[in-house]
C-alpha cells in the first residue's frame, strides 16, 4: 500500500471540498427528511392515474375538496385530469363536511351514484368519509382516493435546490473574477459596491432612455450591457492604480468601493428605481432550455469559460505565474501589467453582471444592493481553496466554495437556525477552510 | 569511524550514528561528527548529500530516527530549536533570521530581552551589544536597523546574537556567499577569534579555497553517508572534489575554445545611476566573455540592462549589427537575448509551480495555438530537455521548489534553450550548485559557444572566471577597468588588482 496514501492525499487536496459539500448535502437531507404531501397538479395527476388503473375508464367520480385556494386548485386539476383519462366526473364538492353530506344524501337516492370519490388528503380524513358505508349503505362500495404522501427531504426538493442556485448566483459569478484577482496576489474590495452601481445604472438607463416600463427587450439588453461595461471600466481603473502607481490592491480597491457606492447613491438620488418592465426578470427568474433557470445557465457558461481560460490558455498560465513570483514572471517575458489590468477588469465586468442579475431578480435597482457581498465573495474563493498569497487556486474550487456557503445558509434556514447563529457558523466555516489550507501547505513542505 | 584521531581534548560536540529518513529518501545513514574546542570543521558535500539535514538535526529542526548527540560528553536530547539554543548550539543560515526593522541590539536580544518588570533595560542591552561588537572587532552602532546594515554587518549581528546566547558551537551555512573579498577576509579573522575562545565552528561552503584557509579538519558527505574526516593538510583540492562526487574528475574546468565568428552583441555607453556609469564592450559569436569584479561593481546591473529588466538612462545595445529597443525583458527575448539570473529562487523560478510550467513560461508563444497552450507540445519539448540536460526530476509536474540547485539551474537553462537565444547571459551560473552539476553546466556552455551563441557570464568565482572564459572584463565602480584577453596566462591576483580599481 505504499502508493495508496499519497493518492488519497492528492485526491483530498484537490477534491476535499467536493467531499465536504457532499457531506453537507447528505447531512441536510437527513435532517430535513420528512413526509411530503403533494398538492395541486402534481397530486391530481397521481391520484387520477390511480383511479384509472384500478377502476378503468368510464368510472363515475365525485371530487371532494375543502375550502381554500390550494384545495380548489387541486379539485380543478383533478377533475380535468380525470376527464382526460376518460372518466365521468359526476360532481365537484367544494366546502365543509356538511356540504358533502348534503351532496351524498342527494346522490345516494339518485341513480347516478359515484363509484369513486377523489378527495384531498384533508377531506379524506373527515369523519364522514371514514363512516361512509355505515351512513350510506347504498354507497358502501364507493372507493375513496386521495393523494399519496411520500418521504423526501425538504432540502432536495426541486424548489429548494432552485432557491439555493438563486441565492448564490450573484456571489458565484463575481467569485470567478475574484479568484483570478486573488491568484495574481491581489484583492478587490469594490465588487459589492459595483453590484449596486450596475443595478442602478442599468435600471436608470432603462427608465431614462429605453422607455421605462414599456422598454423593449433589446433596449433592456443594451442598458444592461452598458452597466456591465461601466463596471468593467471601474475595475480596469483599479487595475491601473495597482500596476502603474503600485498602490496596494487592498487600499486601491477600498477607495473604489467607496467611489462606486457613492456614485450609485448619487445616480439613483438615494432611492430605488422601479420604473422597469416586469419582463426584466427574464435573466434572474426566467427559465429556458426545458426548465433550467437562466441564472444557472449563466453560471455554468461563465464557470466553464473561466475554467478553460485558467487551465488551458497562455493567459491563464500568466495569471498564475504573476501571482507565484512576479519578478520571475517579468524576467520570463510575461506582460505583467497587462495581466493584472486584465484580471481587475474581468472582476469589475463580472461584478457588473452580478448587479444586472440582482436588478433582474428584484425587478428594480437600488444603491443598497450588494452590501457586504465582497466579503461573501472572498469567503467563497477562500473556502474554495484559493490561497490569499497568490499563485494557487482553482476556478471550480471557487464554485464549490460558493455552494458550500449557500448550502450551509440554506440548510440552517430549513432546520430553523436563527440568523445570528448562522453568522457565527459561517465565520467558523471560513476559519476552518483557511486552517485546512494551512495544514495542507505545512504537510507539503 | 574506523581510525579515530587521538583526542587531546574531550569532544565539544559528538554526534554519532545519526539516522534520518523522509518518505522515499534515506537522508542520513549512520552519520557521525566530532568537533573539539577551538576547532573549525569544514563540512563538504554536494547538494543533497545530507549536510543541511545533519545541521537541522543538530539545530532541533528535525528529529533524528536514531543516534545520539553529546555535548561535553553528556548526552543531550535536542527535539526543538530551543533545546539546541540551551545546549549552546547556534546556527547561522544562509538567509539570515533577522527582523529588518528592528535595530541590531533588538535583534541580538530578541527573545532573551534583558528586562525588569516587563520593561526592556535598553542601556544594559546597548552596553552588552557594544561589548560583543568590540569583542568581534567591528564598529556597528547597536541602534541601526538591520535593514540598513550591509550583508556582512548583518552576518556579524548574527554572530553577536549567537555569542549573546552563550553559544559554544556555531554552524555557518555558506557564510561567504554574499560577501565581498575583503569582507570574507574579515570573517576569517572573526572565526580565528572564536577559535581562540575555545568555540567549535562548523563551516559549510562550496568554495574549496576557503576551506583550505579556515578549516582544521574536513568532513565529506555523499548520498547521506559519511565519506571521510581528515585534517585539511592531508587533502588536495582534487581529493576533496573526488570524495564529494565519488568519481575521478580530470579537469574541473573543461573549457573548449569554439570557433569565433562575427560580432553578435555590442554594448555602447550603458548608463544607469551610479551602479553602471559607462560600459561598452562586445561579444562575438562562439565567444565566452566574463564580467567580473567585486560585489557592487555593477556587473549584475549591466546584465539586467542588456536584458531590459531595468531601464537604461543612456547607451545602446545592438545584436548582429541591429540596434535594439529594450523596454522590457519581453523585448530582449523577442530579439534573442536570454538571462539566467543570479538569484534563481526569487527571480528565475516560480517555486510553487511545476518545473514544466516554469519551462513553458517564456516559451508559450511557440507552444500555443490561438491562445491555448499545446499541452502535448510543451510536454514533449520539456521531456527533450530533461534527457539532453540530464535533469534529475521524478516527473514533469514536480514543483520547481523541490529540485536541487543544479537541477533548478538546468530548468532555467532549458527555458532559454527552447527560445533558441542568440545571446545568453549567465549571472553566477554555478552559485550554490554542487560540483557534479557545475561540471555539466560548463559542458553546456561549451556546446552553446560551439553552436555559435554569444555568451556573457557574470561571475565572482575567480577559478571559474579564469577557467571558462575566452576574454575577461573586470568592472569597478560601474566602469570596465580592465580586460584580460588571455585567461590561460592570467592569475587571480591580476584580476583582483584590476577589480580594486
Amino acid at each position: 500500500m505504499p502508493n495508496a496514501r499519497p493518492a488519497i492525499r492528492r485526491f483530498l487536496a484537490n477534491y476535499g471540498m467536493v467531499l465536504i459539500l457532499v457531506l453537507l448535502a447528505a447531512y441536510y437531507s437527513w435532517a430535513t427528511w420528512k413526509e411530503q404531501y403533494p398538492g395541486g397538479e402534481e397530486a391530481a395527476a397521481g391520484v387520477s392515474e390511480a383511479v384509472g388503473d384500478e377502476l378503468g375508464p368510464g368510472t363515475r367520480v365525485l371530487v371532494v375538496a375543502q375550502e381554500g385556494a390550494r384545495a380548489r386548485e387541486f379539485a380543478a386539476a383533478a377533475a380535468a385530469a380525470l376527464r382526460d383519462r376518460g372518466m365521468n366526473v359526476v360532481g365537484v364538492v367544494l366546502g365543509d363536511p356538511h356540504d358533502l353530506r348534503t351532496e351524498l344524501e342527494r346522490r345516494a337516492a339518485s341513480p347516478d351514484k359515484p363509484a369513486a370519490v377523489v378527495a384531498t388528503r384533508e377531506a379524506a380524513e373527515w369523519r364522514l368519509m371514514q363512516v361512509l358505508p355505515e351512513r350510506f349503505p347504498s354507497l358502501a362500495k364507493v372507493r375513496v382516493f386521495s393523494p399519496r404522501s411520500y418521504w423526501w427531504p425538504d432540502f432536495l426538493k426541486r424548489s429548494n435546490l432552485l432557491a439555493i442556485a438563486d441565492r448564490i448566483v450573484v456571489i458565484a459569478v463575481i467569485a470567478i473574477g475574484m479568484t483570478m484577482v486573488i491568484i495574481t496576489g491581489g484583492i478587490d474590495l469594490s465588487v459589492g459596491s459595483l453590484i449596486a452601481l450596475s443595478a442602478v445604472v442599468s435600471t436608470l438607463l432603462v427608465r431614462e432612455f429605453a422607455g421605462a416600463s414599456d422598454a423593449t427587450a433589446f433596449g433592456m439588453v443594451l442598458c444592461c450591457l452598458a452597466a456591465v461595461l461601466a463596471c468593467g471600466l471601474m475595475g480596469a481603473f483599479s487595475g491601473v492604480m495597482v500596476t502603474a502607481f503600485s498602490i496596494p490592491p487592498f487600499i486601491g480597491t477600498l477607495a473604489m468601493m467607496l467611489i462606486a457606492s457613492g456614485l450609485a447613491f448619487i445616480l439613483a438620488g438615494g432611492q430605488s428605481i422601479y420604473q422597469v418592465p416586469a419582463s426584466i426578470d427574464w435573466l434572474g427568474r426566467g427559465t429556458s432550455l426545458g426548465g433550467i433557470p437562466n441564472t444557472v445557465t449563466l453560471m455554468v457558461v461563465l464557470y466553464a469559460g473561466a475554467h478553460v481560460l485558467m487551465t488551458r490558455t497562455v493567459l491563464g498560465r500568466y495569471i498564475y505565474a504573476v501571482g507565484g513570483n512576479v519578478e520571475a514572471a517579468r524576467l520570463s517575458g510575461v506582460p505583467v501589467r497587462w495581466v493584472i489590468l486584465f484580471v481587475y477588469a474581468v472582476c469589475g465586468l463580472l461584478a457588473g453582471v452580478g448587479g444586472v442579475v440582482q436588478a433582474s431578480q428584484l425587478q428594480s435597482g437600488a444603491p443598497t444592493y450588494g452590501l457586504m457581498y465582497e466579503l461573501y465573495v472572498i469567503a467563497a474563493v477562500v473556502v474554495g481553496g484559493t490561497s490569499l498569497g497568490g499563485g494557487q487556486g482553482r476556478i471550480l474550487g471557487t464554485l464549490i466554495g460558493a455552494f458550500i456557503i449557500a448550502v450551509i445558509q440554506n440548510g440552517m434556514n430549513l432546520t430553523g437556525v436563527e440568523s445570528y447563529t448562522q453568522k457565527v457558523v459561517l465565520g467558523a466555516v471560513i476559519l476552518g477552510a483557511v486552517l485546512l489550507d494551512m495544514l495542507k501547505k505545512r504537510r507539503s513542505t | 569511524m574506523t581510525t579515530a584521531p587521538a583526542l587531546e581534548a574531550p569532544a565539544l560536540l559528538e554526534m554519532s550514528d545519526i539516522d534520518k529518513s523522509f518518505p522515499g529518501v534515506h537522508a542520513l545513514r549512520q552519520v557521525g561528527l566530532q568537533i573539539r574546542p577551538g576547532e573549525v570543521l569544514a563540512l563538504l558535500g554536494e547538494n543533497g548529500a545530507g549536510k543541511t539535514t545533519l545541521i537541522k538535526v543538530l539545530g532541533g529542526a528535525y528529529r533524528p530516527d536514531a543516534g545520539t548527540i553529546r555535548i561535553d560528553g553528556r548526552s543531550v536530547a535536542i527535539t526543538r530549536p530551543t533545546d539546541a539554543q540551551r545546549a549552546g548550539v547556534a546556527i547561522i543560515y544562509q538567509e539570515f533570521n533577522l527582523v529588518p526593522h528592528l535595530s541590531a541590539r533588538e535583534n541580538i536580544f530578541l527573545g532573551r530581552e534583558d528586562s525588569r518588570g516587563g520593561f526592556v533595560r535598553r542601556r544594559d542591552e546597548r552596553r552588552r551589544a557594544r561589548d560583543l561588537f568590540a569583542r568581534i572587532g567591528v564598529a556597528i552602532d547597536p541602534e541601526t536597523p538591520c535593514a540598513r546594515l550591509t550583508v556582512a554587518q548583518q552576518q556579524v549581528v548574527e554572530i553577536a546574537k549567537a555569542l549573546a546566547a552563550d553559544a559554544r558551537i556555531i554552524v555557518m551555512d555558506e557564510p561567504s556567499a554574499a560577501l565581498t573579498i575583503q569582507e570574507v577576509e574579515r570573517l576569517f579573522e572573526i572565526i580565528g577569534d572564536l577559535k581562540r575562545h575555545g568555540m567549535g565552528v562548523i563551516y559549510i561552503s562550496h568554495r574549496l579555497e576557503e576551506v583550505f584557509r579556515v578549516a582544521d579538519r574536513v568532513m565529506v558527505m555523499r548520498d547521506g553517508s559519511h565519506v571521510a574526516t581528515r585534517p585539511v593538510g592531508e587533502l588536495t583540492r582534487q581529493d576533496m572534489i573526488e570524495m564529494m562526487v565519488g568519481r575521478k574528475i580530470e579537469n574541473e574546468f573543461p573549457k573548449q575554445r569554439a570557433q569565433l565568428g562575427a560580432e553578435r552583441l555590442r554594448v555602447q555607453g550603458l548608463k544607469r545611476g551610479d551602479r553602471v556609469r559607462d560600459v561598452s564592450f562586445s561579444v562575438r559569436s562562439g565567444e565566452v566573455v566574463t564580467l567580473t569584479g567585486l560585489v557592487g561593481a555593477g556587473r549584475t546591473e549591466t546584465a539586467r540592462l542588456i536584458f531590459g529588466a531595468d531601464r537604461m538612462e543612456s547607451g545602446t545595445v545592438s545584436l548582429d549589427g541591429r540596434r535594439l529597443r529594450l523596454r522590457s525583458p519581453r523585448d530582449a527575448m523577442a530579439s534573442g537575448i536570454g538571462l539566467l539570473t543570479e538569484d534563481r529562487r526569487n527571480q528565475g523560478l516560480v517555486l510553487a509551480h511545476s518545473a514544466r510550467e516554469n519551462f513553458g513560461l517564456p516559451n508559450l508563444g511557440g507552444l500555443s495555438a490561438l491562445g491555448f497552450v499545446r499541452g502535448r507540445a510543451e510536454r514533449d519539448a520539456f521531456a527533450g530537455f530533461i534527457r539532453s540536460l540530464k535533469i534529475k526530476i521524478p516527473h514533469q509536474d514536480e514543483l520547481a521548489g523541490n529540485l536541487s540547485g543544479g537541477n533548478q539551474q538546468k530548468v532555467v537553462l532549458a527555458k532559454w534553450l527552447q527560445q533558441d537565444c542568440k545571446v545568453i547571459i549567465f549571472d553566477e551560473p554555478t552559485r550554490g550548485i554542487d560540483v557534479g552539476a557545475k561540471y555539466e553546466i560548463y559542458l553546456l556552455m561549451n556546446d552553446l559557444a560551439a553552436a555559435g551563441k554569444a555568451i556573457l557570464m557574470v561571475s565572482s568565482e575567480l577559478p571559474e572566471v579564469l577557467g571558462m572564459s575566452d576574454r575577461i572584463l573586470v568592472m569597478h565602480d560601474g566602469r570596465i577597468t580592465g580586460e584580460i584577453t588571455d585567461p590561460a596566462g592570467a592569475t587571480q591576483e591580476q584580476i583582483l588588482e584590476l577589480a580594486m580599481g
